[in-house]
């Protein structure tokens, strides 16, 4: 039974630098501070770090996956706090859980957490879907 | 530096973007999602960030896209995406300031399909200083 409050079961996505690589294709977004670590640490990074974007998509991942299918995903949005850092030859791991914020005659809206190495990635994460 | 005489403007939207089988497979495998028939909720990105790209940063409006970060991302979505789509993609500035240097800027997008809306994507970037 899903009630206001209900916490939905933590899921760990692994992010590496061959899916940043394959995130960069299938996005489009070909910014070398997610490919190439000498240019990102030359621009004043830690390390290669993640696309916000595949860090939101895995998300996605985990609130259609939730809601029966990416049909069912109204709103979702996110503000990008911190960067998931993708060292060379590393699995990271990408921790995501959510809780129930709200819910109405027709939506569930889910309040989503993010994190990567202890760190909170998102901000303010929140999506709304289709019952 | 953006021009502020641009917040207010859209930009686009008669150009027809054909969603293809194959970049909506591509993005699924990247996420591990296996049902191919629906674009996921953030694949409009890839239509949406690259005409930001391209507006934003022609010599009349003047932004810095090399030292672009993304900082924030809302999408609202009335009808799934799906692969066969032609959709038409406005972008519109709706707000520009400058906090500690840094430049602030809010755009939307409306993809719509069939004259109708089916994705509004905002997007705030940020110009670091």
């Amino acid at each position: 039974m899903i009630e206001i409050g209900s916490e939905l079961p933590e899921r760990i996505f692994h992010i590496n630098r061959a899916l940043l690589k394959r995130y960069a294709d299938a996005s489009g977004d070909q910014n070398p501070i997610h490919q190439n670590e000498e240019f990102a640490l030359s621009v004043g990074l830690p390390n290669v770090i993640a696309h916000g974007m595949l860090t939101m998509a895995l998300v996605g991942k985990y609130v259609s996956d939730f809601a029966g299918g990416s049909a069912k995903v109204a709103e979702f949005g996110a503000r990008f706090t911190k960067p998931v850092i993708v060292p060379k030859d590393v699995d990271v791991d990408l921790t995501v859980s959510a809780s129930v914020a709200e819910i109405t005659d027709s939506t569930i809206t889910l309040n989503l957490s993010a994190t990567s190495a202890g760190v909170k990635v998102l901000g303010m994460a929140k999506a709304v879907i289709y019952k | 530096m953006l021009n502020p005489d641009s917040v207010g403007s859209t930009f686009g939207g008669t150009e027809k973007i054909a969603v293809t089988q194959s970049e909506v497979d591509v993005f699924c495998a990247v996420i591990g999602e296996t049902d191919t028939s629906i674009a996921p909720p953030t694949f409009t990105i890839r239509i949406t960030l690259s005409q930001f790209e391209e507006i934003l940063t022609r010599p009349e409006i003047g932004l810095d896209w090399t030292r672009l970060v993304h900082g924030d991302q809302k999408f609202q979505i009335f009808s799934p995406v799906r692969p066969g789509d032609q959709l038409s993609c406005s972008a519109t500035i709706e707000s520009y300031r400058v906090a500690a240097g840094n430049e602030i800027v809010s755009v939307r997008s409306d993809l719509e399909r069939d004259g109708a809306v089916v994705v509004s994507a905002w997007s705030t970037l940020v110009v670091r200083a």
